[in-house]
């Protein structure tokens, strides 16, 4: 008798089918982007000169600054807004839209993203012709903030919610105004969601392409949009080490955000 | 001198969406005396937690008022009130340790720091717990988190201390002890407490005086001996103790007696308390204040229906002739034998004054 349906024996083949599918491919791509040989497919021996010439080709650098600039301000912004949400939406006495409300904040993560991009560049294209609405770079930051909060509001809620409600009014009990309680108290508690919907946040805005490609212009490239153009004249070692770049990236917030949203982090 | 809590006519109603509203407290007085302990009792739902919430401030009454030191305090915010509160669930700040747990109450008041650092320590020292200022409270014991609440609440010296049911977390002995160390920080500190309980038992330790409660009513205040010997309803009879509830009529009054017939051989004897002769009332009486004896003539006579055996006393179901059954509490021989057994004809004695008349 098995135990356990994981006992089967056929799930181990799928289980390591599954990763070898997953990451067959970008161990390639980081391994070309140390391939000396201009060629993909010949190996030419290991060399950093792809990421040199990456960066002193100024397209890149400026993209990859844009990005940052985008993810952090868009972040910060999302991140505030989706305490404040959580605040009223898990600690206020409960009113009729509370769950009407924390389903809409969610919808974004279920709406089809080319759904939510054509909608936002016919924003910002009404917006322009209407009132002459154009922040250039900032139209990316405002589109990127809104589409980041349900990110950021996830694991704040999630961590309001565990949160005793008593705490709050522990501190208020102690002489805290309502300020204070929130600034020493509930705060510091939350803060482990916080920095979970932060890296959340930050790592969805930097590998956008979807909603970016829709609004952005010349001289507001991000990286993945640069990626992508680059790619028009095929594959190149310089495409390969931009995209490791972006993995890197990627993988350590997400290791941040997995660190810090384990079940038992204090 | 002024009371030191005072509660007029307060009225709570809590409207939520889409259930009836709830009247947790209704036309509540009550005054509390500077440095006394004073305990709320009642049954889970009778509107402790709230009317100790409208002190605090974490509530507001739909009704009436709220003193404090004669000054009505109903519109501060619990920051602006000298009040402290130990938590049910004690409600330590987990981020910070013991000493900054304790600490937090005076940062917020701005005192200076070397006055904190003191008041910290002898709260800290009140309390058996200087040890562990530098602990976080996941590493204490649910007895230590005990006292670290408690110490937390008074180091800023509150007027007042509100404890909601602060030992119902903690196991049976550990219980025991606290209530003993409860009593002695409130002698030492000399702040006035309000303790919420459900625990009669608890209650009757510990309190100067009590007040039962019921369904958002006070329905009696006294000391614990007045509560439990002179309850004036059947409510506080049942709840404090065990009571035998007898129907009857007065059949003579006398000198502020009565002489009240509960049965066709079953006289007792009780203090007036207004009634006339040919009034229906009822009594109140305590098993152990009950004796069998043997079925002589001139006494209510009966059989022993059951015989509970409780370690240092026995329990009896006494069915008495003429139909009504009382319940009889005795202490057992000195070699631990019951003195009666199922079957057994007994009489039963009933002094004078035993039986409490109850009012309603
Ligand atoms: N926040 C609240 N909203 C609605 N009803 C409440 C609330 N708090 C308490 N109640 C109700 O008020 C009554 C009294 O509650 P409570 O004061 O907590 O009683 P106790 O502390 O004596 O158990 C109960 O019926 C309870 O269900
Ligand atoms: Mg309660």
């Amino acid at each position: 008798m098995r135990s356990h349906v994981g006992q089967y024996p056929g799930l181990r083949i799928w289980a390591a089918l599954f990763f070898v599918f997953l990451y067959a491919p970008m161990v390639v791509l980081i391994s070309y982007s140390f391939n000396t040989n201009k060629l993909a497919m010949i190996w030419g021996g290991f060399s950093v000169r792809w990421y040199e010439k990456l960066f002193t080709t100024g397209g890149i650098a400026d993209a990859a600054f844009n990005s940052l600039v985008v993810a952090v301000i868009a972040t910060t912004v999302a991140v505030v807004i989706a305490i404040a949400a959580a605040l009223v939406l898990v600690r206020q006495r409960p009113f009729g839209g509370a769950g009407i409300s924390t389903a809409l904040i969610s919808m974004p993560l279920i709406v089809p993203e080319i759904v939510t991009a054509v909608a936002t560049l016919m924003f910002f294209v009404i917006a322009k012709a209407a009132i002459g609405f154009d922040f250039g770079i900032g139209n990316i930051v405002l589109a990127h903030i809104v589409f980041c909060i349900p990110f950021a509001f996830m694991p704040i809620r999630a961590r309001l919610s565990d949160m005793d409600g008593t705490m709050e009014q522990a501190a208020r009990d102690l002489y805290a105004t309502p300020w204070q309680a929130f600034r020493y108290v509930t705060l510091p508690i939350l803060m482990p969601g916080v920095i979970a919907g932060a890296m959340l946040s930050f790592v969805i805005s930097l590998d956008d392409f979807i909603i970016t490609q829709m609004i952005s212009g010349p001289g507001t490239t991000t990286l993945p949009v640069y990626i992508y153009s680059m790619i028009r004249n095929g594959i190149t070692p310089e495409v390969n080490a931009a995209s490791t770049i972006l993995i890197a990236a990627s993988t350590v917030l997400v290791t941040i955000y997995w660190y810090v949203s384990r079940p038992n982090a204090k | 001198m002024k009371p030191a809590v005072e509660a007029k006519s307060v009225s709570k109603i809590y409207e939520t969406a889409g259930h009836a509203p709830v009247k947790a407290l209704d036309n509540v007085s009550l005054a509390i005396a500077e440095n006394e302990f004073f305990t709320l009792l009642g049954p889970s739902g009778c509107g402790k937690t709230t009317l100790l919430r409208l002190i605090a401030g974490f509530e507001f009454p739909n009704g009436g008022h709220i003193l404090l030191q004669g000054q009505d305090i109903a519109h501060l915010p619990p920051d602006k009130r000298p009040v402290n509160t130990v938590f049910q669930h004690y409600a330590l700040f987990p981020h910070m340790t013991v000493a900054q747990n304790v600490a937090f109450g005076l940062r917020m008041l701005k005192r200076p720091q070397a006055e904190i650092g003191d008041s910290v320590r002898q709260a800290l020292a009140l309390v058996k717990m200087e040890a562990y200022g530098a602990r976080r409270p996941s590493q204490l014991s649910g007895g230590q988190q005990q006292r670290v609440a408690f110490a937390r609440a008074i180091a800023p010296h509150p007027k007042v201390l509100l404890l909601d049911e602060p030992l119902s977390a903690l196991d049976l002995k550990l219980r025991q002890a606290m209530r003993l160390e409860l009593k002695r920080l409130q002698r030492e500190t000399g702040i006035t407490f309000i303790f919420v309980t459900h625990d009669q038992e608890e209650a009757l330790t510990m309190s100067d005086r009590i007040a039962v409660m019921s369904a958002g009513h006070v329905q009696q205040v006294g000391e614990p001996l007045a509560i439990y010997e002179s309850p004036v309803n059947r409510f506080v009879a049942d709840f404090i103790g065990d009571s035998n509830f007898l129907d009857g009529a007065v059949v003579k009054t006398a000198k502020g007696g009565a002489l009240i017939k509960v049965a066709p051989n079953f006289l007792i004897e009780t203090s007036a308390a207004g009634a006339a002769k040919g009034d229906k009332v009822s009594l109140a009486l305590r098993p152990e204040k009950i004796t069998l004896a043997q079925p002589v003539k001139g006494l209510p006579r009966g059989v022993v229906r059951e015989a509970v055996y409780i370690g240092n006393s026995t329990t009896y179901m006494v069915e008495i002739d003429g139909g009504i059954g009382v319940t009889v509490r005795e202490s057992n021989s000195l070699s631990g034998q019951s003195h009666f057994a199922v079957g057994d004809r007994v009489g039963v004695v009933v002094e004078a004054g035993a039986a409490r008349l109850l009012a309603g």
